[in-house]
């Protein structure tokens, strides 16, 4: 199995790119990793992340800063834009839009008592508004962190939210999997 | 699993689960240039929302030069031939969910696929650029790839147990996540992503072919046009052609959301009526009437109720074009009577100004205006010279700008005034949104 993964690992690596081809290729990797880990990608980091690759800086912050999946606060070190345990990404787009969305994102932000691109005084959630989500056949849909939770009613969201908060607060964490209706399916019904 | 259509599917009986029937057909039978004619005959074209012919494009890759075809065979390949398929998995627009579809349910027919592409094209590595947000997806591909490695279906001299020809065709396949751009759906934003840059679009001429990823040869297709082509060589590209119209061949995998009945992803003939897959699906919503399509996902100009019916459109590309709106990504999302498309055409500029990239400043500016003026209008706090006001935006930005995206915006803002200008009006000369009045009135009585 060793063996395998080890073969997989090197296989990833397009063997066919120059080094510094090869750097910038790993530029959104490596950030994506910083964001995962820390839950936003800070300046120190971004220098940290220059240096290993020999690339300039304006290389590193140029991307980072585009994409919306980094959170960058690029004038600080210290960032506090860090997003809360469980980040409940809300679609508002056209089709979620068609079947409620907004009146469930207001009931979740009232839940919640914070707006929109805020995160709770615990530390526990964040809510955003996001767009389309490819969800839309089993619409209103949210991501929470990496998870799906599709046909969203305001009761199924009023129920996880406390379901997650009690697991956060026993166990530390809240389990996502198996809570959903569907992780996987492409807004399909049988 | 999916909903059937009227006839036969075609792709999605077609799993390709571990069989790969056809890759092993296309490299035992056929030479790269017949795979390109079969797909040329199939008339498949694009699937991702441009819809242009795949046989073309993977024809205009440039021809790798004689002696080093040769040499090709038992040597490592050299800089010159190498080139690359890339598979654009970031699947963005509005209202369309079949690529997740595909990625989810079936990730071995679009390795299949991507095999015989890689073949017909001469390319040795490709990637799959896969949205950022797909995390589920992107764990079923990855294993997915894993298994076909395992299996030496990907890699060097790949299937070598199965052919009867000492022919070796080796390919590589990697994964790349993107990290939340919309715009990383257009073809050149994507290379540019892919790269490690920004995913600002480039200015075409050159095209891919010749000049794309890392500066190679690129051929890019959509997840489904790369799903379809097993599919294609196992029917036969004649038959196949003949489920579509004489210009747009095959079966298509149509996402059907908003006010629908049976909402999710249907595979359909392109040959079949707007009106009758509309039907197949349930039709409108708890009974209600149809006010308005968005045919060919957000960026489509939006049909009214009336056109579908008086000129009973079909869904091919052609038909579509002609009637002034797109086929796009195959998204349909249907707007009943109770919508007002005001707020419709204005959610959905919310979406395109968040989305432009900020290259071009037409782009750039028009989206955020457009998305004020639009908001405006749904408030109450519009004047009427505003509506003339969009106008002048608009043909300010379309076919002014470096991608399509500045079009993608005029679709729906131009449409939506065109079409349903009185509830325009109607919002200004009352100073608010008619259909949140009502409803405020019906929730008082």
């Amino acid at each position: 199995m060793n063996e395998n993964e080890n073969k997989s690992k090197n296989e990833n690596k397009n063997k066919y790119l120059n080094m510094n081809e090869l750097h910038e290729h790993l530029i959104i990797p490596r950030l994506r990793n910083i964001q995962e880990e820390h839950g936003y990608v800070s300046m120190k980091s971004m220098r940290e992340l220059a240096e290993s690759l020999s690339l300039p800086l304006m290389k590193i912050r140029e991307v980072a800063t585009f994409y919306t999946f980094f959170n960058t606060d690029t004038n600080t070190d210290t960032n506090k834009k860090a997003v809360g345990k469980l980040h409940i990404q809300m679609c508002t787009n056209i089709a979620c839009w068609l079947a409620g969305a907004h009146q469930l994102l207001h009931s979740l932000e009232n839940k919640l008592s914070i707006k929109s691109g805020e995160t709770t005084t615990d530390n526990l959630f964040t809510i955003s508004e996001v767009e389309c989500l490819a969800a839309c056949g089993t619409a209103p849909a949210m991501q929470v962190n990496e998870t799906y939770v599709e046909n969203l009613t305001e009761e199924k969201i009023m129920k996880l939210i406390d379901l997650w908060r009690e697991e956060m607060k026993t166990n530390g964490v809240a389990t996502l999997d198996g809570c959903c209706i569907s992780t996987t399916t492409g807004g399909t019904s049988s | 699993m999916i909903k059937m259509s009227v006839i036969e599917p075609i792709l999605t009986k077609y799993i390709g689960k571990k069989d790969y029937l056809s890759i092993k057909k296309v490299l035992n039978e056929m030479n790269p240039a017949d795979v390109i004619q079969d797909v040329k005959k199939s008339n498949l074209r694009g699937r991702g929302g441009a819809g242009f012919p795949t046989g073309i494009k993977w024809s205009v890759m440039p021809v790798i030069p004689k002696e080093e075809s040769k040499e090709k065979s038992n040597k490592e390949i050299t800089p010159i031939t190498l080139r690359y398929l890339v598979c654009n998995a970031d699947e963005g627009e509005p209202g369309t969910f079949k690529d997740r579809f595909i990625i989810g349910k079936m990730p071995h027919l679009l390795i299949e696929g991507m095999l015989i592409a890689a073949y017909a094209i001469g390319a040795r590595v490709g990637y799959i650029y896969i949205r950022g947000e797909f995390a589920s997806e992107y764990r079923i591909l990855k294993n997915a790839i894993e298994e076909a490695y395992q299996e030496n279906y990907l890699g060097e001299n790949v299937f070598s147990k199965f052919l009867n020809t000492n022919k070796n065709f080796s390919f590589d396949l990697h994964l790349y996540r993107g990290a939340g751009a919309y715009i990383c759906g257009e073809e050149t934003a994507l290379l540019n992503s892919l790269e490690g840059k920004r995913g600002e679009p480039r200015i075409k001429p050159p095209y891919p072919a010749k000049f794309g990823a890392f500066g190679k040869s690129t051929c890019i297709n959509n997840v489904e046009t790369l799903a379809t082509v097993p599919a294609i060589i196992n029917i036969g590209a004649e038959k196949y052609a003949k489920y579509g119209t004489a210009k747009s061949g095959g079966t298509r995998l149509f996402s059907l959301s908003g006010h629908i009945q049976n909402p999710g992803v249907y595979e359909f003939p392109l040959s079949i009526k707007l009106k009758d897959l509309i039907n197949h699906c349930g039709g409108v919503k708890d009974g209600k009437k149809l006010k308005a399509v968005i045919p060919g996902g957000g960026s489509a100009p939006i049909l009214t109720a009336e056109e579908i019916d008086t000129l009973d459109l079909g869904v091919d590309y052609d038909s579509l074009a002609a009637a002034g709106t797109m086929a796009g990504s195959g998204g349909i999302i249907l707007l009943d009577e109770t919508t007002c498309i005001v707020e419709a055409a204005s959610v959905l500029l919310k979406f395109y100004e968040h989305e432009s990239c900020g290259q071009c400043s037409q782009c750039r500016e028009g989206s955020h205006w457009l998305a004020r003026l639009f908001h405006r209008i749904e408030k109450g706090e519009a004047e009427m010279k505003e509506l003339d006001l969009i106008e002048h935006i608009c043909s300010n930005m379309s076919m002014q700008t470096i991608c399509a995206f500045a079009d993608a915006v005029v679709g729906p803002a131009r449409s939506s005034i065109k079409k349903f200008r009185s509830e325009f009006e109607e919002h200004i000369r009352i100073k608010c949104c008619p259909f949140k009045k009502q409803k405020e009135v019906s929730h008082v009585l």
